[in-house]
């Protein structure tokens, strides 16, 4: 992790980087020389902090990708709603996405404010045992861009795991932006040190996705984050009048199936592309509870199972 | 992979115009609408590069059917960009082509990614009439440096890719207010994956609803480029790293971007339409 002092320049390292003190902007900086020296890679005081938060939540659960568009957003929001049809669970969604954050619309949230206390900020309640953070709630409008490097992100990062008060969950889901990147590698290294954690990750069929998918999954195992398994999406389009199945996004390298094989993972499932998931996620609306019967809603309730059995086998 | 430092080279030598892809949304198709804008360009007798600034994910080898090729230099120490045909009209830069394996992953903090881009950016032998440079999602490292870098080269402006539906539109939005901070001209949105026929029933499934990039652009005052409905053929070959617009000519995709390019650069096509 690294951060960033108030007077940095402006590409700062970040005073925990490898090159803290010794990159080309560091010249002219006051805080050169206590980089250099490697004082500033003392602990960071906060660690603490974060591990007291998430030590209150029992599984914690990264919906990873590498390519974008694959449904990450989509996934995390239909998993939490699965896994909170139990309402003897806790369930919260974090939305780590700090440039694209979806969260809040794909909820039915956006109107809504982020509160802070002495225990905390507060999440935003979608139901009972429902709960969502986002940088999406700390914007004052729609047209707000975040337009930040990667320190600054960290240190969003840090902030939403220290300071939100979830009042301990049974389960977070982590909504990532694509890529492997400045917030997985922040993410990781949080999470990490208050297990378990583990990543589902998302793809659609076709070789482009998986090019990006692979690279996420290596990632993972670099980091040494266990890999639940993995979910395709977008396998096929329904036509809602025919029926016919068509497949948009081609599995012409084997999909997601020779993915899990080729990387010995499991498939947790395959999701069709159902024009109605879209619709109810840029409407805020339950799709598990909109249409009970759907093949996805079968398909999600189905993987979040396996998530749940994979969680108590780890007990 | 190669590191190396050539700091005399001014930014983008060798390009005669540029023009960037971006979105703030993943998986819209910027990928896709560079390389067809790249290969319409193409076609109509121009040259055109590809720079391809997404470390993490980059597409556009696989897609143009240069995956796994070496990248030349030249004795001033400077990348040769990959061409993509025999008539050498269509060449391209991409981290991809300097990675080992399909597994490798760029796994970066911004600081590093950006040194990256810097080189992309200033490293490259380009001989090109367009360049068509391709971003990662957000509004983050790459886009800033991005930014940073090209102020000093002729930068015609950038091309926004979105879906019809919001969650989309609420990225590319924030996509607009980059733009407009860091002064780029928007020369438009393009709103793919913008219905679909079914092959069956023909009954057009609007999957994504739709309408919603040309709302944006009306509230934004930005110029609608067009609507790019979903085709299959179109993914499988951008997966095959065919060229659709050669295979699929007639093609209602074909057509508009056909008309994409008219709109961008259209008084000048007359002069360079060549026989092929």
């Amino acid at each position: 992790m690294s951060s960033v002092p108030q007077d940095a320049p402006e590409h700062c390292p970040g005073t925990n980087s490898e090159d803290a003190g010794k990159a080309s902007a560091c010249a002219g900086c006051p805080n050169q020389q206590v980089c250099a020296s490697g004082a500033t890679k003392a602990p960071d005081p906060d660690l603490g902090a974060v591990k007291e938060r998430l030590d209150t939540i029992k599984y914690k659960i990264l919906v990873l990708s590498g390519k974008g568009g694959v449904g990450k957003s989509t996934v995390s929001a239909m998993l939490a709603r699965a896994l909170a049809l139990d309402e003897t669970k806790e369930v919260g969604i974090l939305d780590i996405d700090i440039c694209g954050p979806s969260q809040p619309r794909v909820l039915g949230a956006e109107e809504e404010k982020v509160h802070s206390s002495g225990a905390g900020w507060s999440p935003v309640y979608i139901s009972e045992n429902l709960a969502v953070m986002s940088i999406g709630f700390l914007l004052n409008s729609a047209d707000d861009a975040v337009i930040w490097r990667g320190p600054k992100k960290n240190g969003m990062i840090k902030q939403f795991l220290r300071d939100v008060d979830w009042d301990s969950l049974d389960y977070l889901v982590v909504d990532t932006p694509p890529g492997t990147s400045d917030e997985h590698l922040s993410i990781v290294q949080y999470l990490s040190a208050s297990p378990p954690v583990a990543a589902v990750i998302v793809t659609t069929p076709q070789e482009v996705a998986l090019l990006d998918v692979r690279k996420e999954i290596t990632f993972c195992r670099k980091v040494n984050i266990p890999i639940i398994g993995i979910i395709e999406n977008m396998t096929t389009f329904v036509c809602p009048k025919c029926k016919t199945e068509t497949a948009i996004f081609p599995a012409t390298t084997g999909g997601g199936t020779q993915l899990a094989a080729e990387s010995g993972l499991p498939l947790l499932g395959q999701l069709p592309l159902d024009p109605r998931i879209a619709r109810a996620c840029d409407h805020g609306q339950n799709f598990l509870t909109e249409e009970p019967d759907a093949p996805a809603t079968l398909g999600y309730k189905e993987i979040a199972k396996k998530i749940i059995e994979y969680c108590q086998s780890l007990s | 992979m190669r590191c190396h430092h050539n700091r005399f080279w001014p930014v983008l030598q060798g390009v005669g115009k540029t023009i960037l892809v971006l979105s703030g949304k993943g998986g819209v198709g910027k990928s896709t609408a560079t390389v067809q804008i790249a290969a319409t360009l193409r076609g109509k007798g121009y040259r055109v590069g590809i720079l391809d600034v997404d470390l993490c994910g980059p597409s556009i080898p696989r897609m143009v059917g240069v995956e796994g090729k070496d990248v030349l230099t030249t004795p001033e120490g400077n990348w040769v960009p990959v061409y993509a045909d025999n008539e050498k009209r269509l060449s391209i830069i991409s981290i991809a082509f300097f990675l080992d394996s399909k597994t490798d992953a760029v796994i970066w903090r911004g600081p590093k990614k950006n040194a990256m881009i810097k080189q992309l950016l200033t490293s490259v032998a380009w001989d090109v009439d367009y360049l068509i440079v391709d971003t990662p999602p957000g509004t983050s490292d790459e886009h800033i440096s991005v930014m940073e870098n090209i102020k000093s080269a002729p930068v015609m402006g950038a091309v926004l890719v979105t879906t019809p539906q919001m969650v989309a539109v609420d990225d590319v939005n924030r996509e607009l207010t980059f733009c407009k901070r860091t002064g780029i001209n928007v020369l438009g949105i393009i709103e793919n994956m913008s219905g679909f026929v079914c092959p069956s029933c023909s009954e057009c499934s609007n999957i994504l609803a739709t309408g919603g990039g040309e709302q944006l652009a009306a509230k934004a005052k930005v110029s609608f480029l067009g609507r790019v409905p979903i085709d299959p053929n179109l993914v499988r070959c951008t997966e095959e790293g065919k060229n659709f617009l050669d295979m699929f000519a007639g093609s209602p995709v074909s057509e508009v971007y056909h008309n994409i390019i008219y709109q961008l650069v259209g008084e000048n096509q007359e002069e360079m339409e060549v026989e092929n």
